[in-house]
């Protein structure tokens, strides 16, 4: 791309031209920003011209080719500037998201018993393509449930308050209208509460094997040797049907509020508008309702571990979303504005003192969890001051791929790859060899050098590298 | 051999296409497409037969409408399909769709679609050829 320009050692962009209101800035080094596919140049120019953007459209290191938006892509409007809210600017599982909890192992109490642990999560989580949940919910409890989120998981038995206090908007997201969710959506949902998923989800018990930052990793309880387990889904089916009923309204919306689209999966509606609020609101809902699965997929982790390590006590390090719309308070050239700051495959990076943040960990940083794929690392970091200033707070949220599915089937057979992990000593749970193929460790960037430049841009400071001991996948 | 249907490569997700001497045909094809992404339509047996109705008056728009619905039933059913019937008449879609209820083993489902995304949505006619393609997320 002849447009691009290097401002920093980890910051590109590329100025407005043509129908851009503002610049799209890119971070990474030299050799993520030269293999980055073409298509995000293209799609970070297209938000870049969306009306009422702040600032500039961002992609973060791990950023690759998506629909409309970028993966990766992160963008600010303000709603007093005719500003946008946009389904595909979130996409189709919103709220997916990642959850560290502790243990209070260590790598010698998991050894003897890996076998049995793995074999308890894989009979105790339901996971891939048409697994139910224990619970099935009426409509009624479907919207308790939208508007509660977390909250009203541990209310009912399925967690402790802790866990809500380590949950980002400490367990609810405001702003949340079940009644503006579909019923076709809520039925999707019935028999999916409390399931992991399938694609790229899965659930890690992992080794702490590298500590980075010792004074924010004793913050945020890790320490070299500890186990902890990570998981990585989002809203299921309410999610994904939430996206698809809103997406032509938007493109209807746009068209009559004469925005101009560049993609069809930008659509999306001024947020002073009916659809733009309705939409929130039921994006709002989606969130409660991904919160609300990962904090019942913990408490069948927990229920897994009393099984198998008595004395394991499990605690909620952070749970982080990153397919989301927030309304932020953010300074733009010297002043606090409200921003409806879409992340998606973007997470939220809040630096030292934040006042959302816990006490006790708001010293510290927010904890940023950026995952890799089975059988390769996955990072711990921490919310830095400089991304408040660089990009509205956000990070990098994982490897990203760098192969299509279709090649990496025809490239892996899922049967070797959970054999070559087994000789690592990792072992994979998984109801489908095919989707193990498609999710090879090969076909994903590499997250060392995504990690890495994500410190190195200043969005997060790396505190633990995490390796995989066991991964029940989707 | 003639070609009723083939996934192209895009990075992250699966891009699905259907070919077909009309437009009907086409979506059909392309609904093979779609199963095809997580189950070999070749293993799903034609038991039980389900209806799906769409309006819209764009017809790209009413190709996503008709894999939306069929993403619906194949979730809220259970259901994997591997015959399709499309008839469209003034905007309004009729479509029928032959499966069996999933079963793991016999099935052996991949990765599930999260969504039917517009990204290189097309219907078009090529070499007298109806082609309807796009990109779904998985």
């Amino acid at each position: 791309m002849k447009n691009l320009k290097k401002r920093s050692g980890y910051q590109w962009f590329i100025e407005p031209s043509e129908k851009m209101r503002v610049p799209f800035i890119l971070f990474g080094n030299d050799d993520i920003i030269k293999n980055m596919d073409e298509n995000v140049y293209k799609q970070g120019a297209n938000v870049a011209s969306l009306p009422g953007i702040v600032k500039a459209a961002f992609a973060m290191p791990d950023a690759h080719w998506g629909y409309g938006f970028p993966i990766g892509g992160v963008a600010a409007f303000d709603p007093d500037k005719g500003g946008i809210i946009s389904a595909g600017g979130v996409g189709f599982d919103i709220s997916c998201g990642v959850r560290t909890i502790l243990t209070g192992l260590n790598v010698e109490q998991i050894e003897p018993v890996k076998e049995k642990l793995a074999n308890e999560l894989a009979r105790n989580i339901p996971a891939g393509v048409g697994s139910t949940g224990k619970l099935s919910l009426s409509k009624d409890k479907i919207d308790e449930m939208l508007a509660g989120g977390a909250k009203w998981a541990v209310e009912r038995g399925y967690g402790t308050n802790p866990d809500l206090q380590r949950t980002e908007e400490y367990g609810i997201a405001s702003g949340a209208k079940p009644e503006y969710v579909s019923d076709r959506a809520k039925t999707r949902q019935k028999e999916q509460v409390g399931t992991l998923g399938s694609g790229n989800h899965y659930l890690e018990v992992q080794e702490v094997v590298d500590i980075f930052d010792n004074k924010i990793a004793e913050a945020y309880g890790v320490a070299l040797g500890d186990i902890v387990v990570t998981i990585h889904c989002g809203s299921r089916g309410l999610g994904h049907q939430v996206a698809t009923d809103y997406m032509p309204l938007m493109l209807k919306a746009a068209k009559e509020s004469g925005i101009d689209l560049p993609e069809r999966d930008l659509a999306c509606a001024p947020i002073k508008s009916d659809v733009g609020q309705q939409y929130y609101g039921a994006m709002r809902a989606g969130i409660n309702c991904a919160i609300a699965n990962r904090q019942m997929l913990m408490h069948l982790v927990r229920q897994s571990f009393s099984h198998v390590l008595p004395q394991a006590e499990l605690k909620l390090l952070y749970d982080v979303s990153h397919n989301t719309c927030k309304v932020e308070d953010h300074v733009v050239n010297g002043k606090s504005m409200k921003l409806y700051v879409h992340r998606k495959g973007a997470t939220r990076a809040f630096g030292p003192g934040h006042p959302s943040l816990p006490d006790d960990i708001r010293d510290a940083g927010q904890p940023v969890l950026i995952g890799g794929t089975m059988g390769t690392f996955s990072y711990i970091l921490a919310g830095m001051k400089e991304s408040e200033e660089l990009c509205f707070s956000s990070c990098s949220h994982g490897a990203g791929r760098a192969m299509s599915r279709k090649q990496a089937t025809k490239q892996y057979s899922g049967r070797e790859v959970v054999r070559n992990l087994a000789q690592k000593g990792i072992i994979i749970k998984s109801a489908s060899f095919k989707g193990i193929a498609e999710e090879a460790p090969g076909a994903y960037k590499d997250v060392v050098s995504v990690a890495d430049a994500t410190e190195n841009a200043k969005l997060a400071k790396k505190v633990a590298k995490l390796a995989p001991l066991i991964c029940v996948k989707g | 051999m003639r070609k009723d249907w083939e996934h192209y490569s895009h990075t992250a997700d699966m891009g699905i296409r259907g070919f077909g001497e009309s437009i009907e045909q086409s979506f059909a094809n392309a609904a093979i497409a779609m199963i095809a992404v997580n189950v070999d339509p070749e293993k799903i047996q034609q038991e039980i037969q389900i209806q799906i109705t769409c309006h819209e008056d764009d017809i790209e728009l009413l190709f996503i409408a008709w894999l939306n619905n069929l993403l619906y039933e194949i979730s809220t059913r259970k259901m994997f399909f591997s015959k399709f019937q499309v008839e469209i008449k003034d905007g309004e879609l009729t479509g029928y769709a032959w499966g069996e209820k999933l079963d793991l083993k016999k099935h052996d489902p991949g990765v599930e679609i999260k969504g039917i995304s517009y990204s290189d949505l097309k219907v078009t006619q090529e070499n007298g050829k109806w082609i309807a393609q796009c990109i779904v997320d998985i």
